[in-house]
């Protein structure tokens, strides 16, 4: 149903498929609100979740998805493992796929890693988050949240703010959101940008008072600390002045304007505590409707992937 | 596909629909304890103007919701639907007798789905089918409590029902395919 097997970079998606999971979507959330949230479609299909990375928000909503379907769905932890043994990565996926799985989501550390694993199995791969690379689900439930509060994607104005070098979120969605025709501005400082910022092919500002007061959409990336292996800012301080969002800037915010995020929000970096608090009164702020839209369109996707074969 | 004959036009429908709403009035003695359900996506506008007839009749409110049976098909691998209609049965159904509407009973499949997918929403008193045309060919051991007409097919048969509220038209005709 869908024009790809494989789901590594949000670009292997056609502009057709994308369209499919956005209206398909809907039909899925609709499930997660009834009160009994379960329907026979995939009986019978075997998942494996494979996380090399941790992972809260984005292994427990494939894992949601999948049993709200009916699969059945086997978490696989990296850490007690054969790999732990010395077995190789395409050995541990050989041995994996010997067990008749129809289905594999994978995350890992490495940027670009999926592309080899794909060449090396014969199942179809979901990428759950590779590394710097690419996060492409992640770009979907993104595209289905703003869906669900604007008319049309065309001429939107977006502003994703923060630490873009280590981000797999920032190159899924700055794609995704480009290819829908939303107009997109990178806010960020030169030393958390990539060197070929020409690749994204967006406007770019170091301070968010610049854009604060026109945009549709803010989205703040987290900072990746644990990609980051030197020093890339010199202070908190010195990042709440020009790249966080304070109750200040909130206020300067459009009406109908929305807050984004991939989780898990860092208190005080990206978003102030005040921020954080203050959010559950303002209809604008998405990151928990992020999460809830993440287990649909997660349905939509496996449904599309698993239903025709 | 090749039409082959007309087989109701829209006051042969109206006049069924009528029919059949006084059928549902009389079996249940009333209309107080009834909710409808249509099936996506013709059984729905049916829905619509049966509840619409007896609410005349009756001088009351009803109830509608719609499904959508993709979800409970037991040919999911085969036969996958590329946009899933909206499932959306805003009351309970608990205790209630439910009218269930579709366009044309066949195989039976679709209304296996349909039970289970009604089940999973609750425990009904009663489910009870409408169908606007029963065409046979039954796989399953289930059969309709109001039928609009039976029109005998061969298997390779289409009966196409177009509708007002989708398709412009009220009409169902026999097709073939070329």
């Amino acid at each position: 149903m869908l024009s790809t097997k494989n789901i590594i970079s949000i670009d292997d998606l056609s502009i057709d498929d994308i369209n499919l999971i956005m209206e398909n979507a809907d039909s899925f959330y609709e499930v997660l609100g009834r009160e009994f949230k379960k329907v026979p479609t995939l009986r019978g299909k075997t998942i494996i979740n494979l996380f090399f990375e941790s992972s809260t928000r984005t292994r427990t909503s494939f894992e949601i998805a999948a049993k709200r379907l009916s699969a059945d769905m086997i978490n696989f932890s990296a850490s007690t493992s054969s790999l732990k043994k010395g077995e190789s990565i395409i050995d541990t996926l050989k041995t994996i796929q010997s067990m008749m799985i129809d289905l594999l989501i994978m995350r890992h550390s490495d940027s670009g890693v999926m592309n080899f694993i794909a060449g090396n199995i014969d199942v179809p791969l979901i990428n759950a988050g590779d590394g710097k690379h690419q996060h492409p689900t992640q770009a979907l439930l993104d595209l289905y949240t703003i869906k669900k509060s604007f008319k049309d994607f065309k001429g939107l104005k977006v502003a994703i703010a923060g630490d873009i070098l280590n981000s797999r979120v920032a190159r899924s969605d700055i794609k995704l959101f480009k290819r829908m025709g939303m107009d997109v501005t990178i806010v960020s400082a030169p030393m958390l940008l990539p060197e070929n910022l020409e690749y994204f092919d967006s406007n770019y500002v170091y301070d968010i008072d610049k854009i604060i007061e026109d945009i549709d959409i803010l989205y703040m990336l987290r900072m990746q600390f644990e990609r980051q292996d030197r020093k890339y800012y010199p202070s908190i301080k010195e990042y709440n002045r020009f790249l966080s969002l304070n109750m200040e800037r909130l206020k300067k915010m459009k009406r109908g304007s929305l807050i984004m995020h991939a989780g898990p929000v860092i208190r005080g970096i990206e978003i102030s505590e005040n921020v954080m608090n203050y959010a559950e009164n303002y209809s604008g702020f998405k990151i928990n409707t992020q999460v809830t839209n993440g287990v649909a369109v997660r349905m939509a996707l496996i449904y599309l992937m698993l239903g025709s074969t | 596909m090749k039409e082959k004959a007309s087989i109701l036009n829209e006051n042969d429908i109206e006049r069924i629909l009528k029919r059949i709403s006084h059928e549902i009035i009389e079996r249940n003695k009333g209309s107080k304890n009834l909710v409808f359900i249509g099936i996506q996506k013709r059984g729905v506008p049916l829905a619509v103007r049966i509840a619409k007839n007896i609410e005349e009749l009756e001088k009351n409110d009803l109830k509608i919701g719609r499904l959508d049976i993709t979800f409970y098909r037991d040919d999911v691998a085969s036969k996958i639907k590329p946009v899933i209609e909206i499932t959306d049965i805003p009351f309970e159904i608990d205790g209630k007798d439910i009218i269930l509407v579709d366009d044309v009973l066949f195989t039976g499949r679709t209304i296996r789905a349909s039970l289970d997918a009604i089940i999973d929403f609750g425990r009904p008193k009663t489910i009870q089918l409408v169908v606007l045309v029963d065409r046979g060919h039954r796989e399953l051991p289930i059969r309709a409590d109001y039928v609009g007409k039976n029109i005998p097919t061969a298997r390779d048969e289409f009966v196409e029902v177009r509708l007002k509220e989708i398709d412009e038209i009220d009409m169902v005709t026999i097709c073939q395919a070329e």
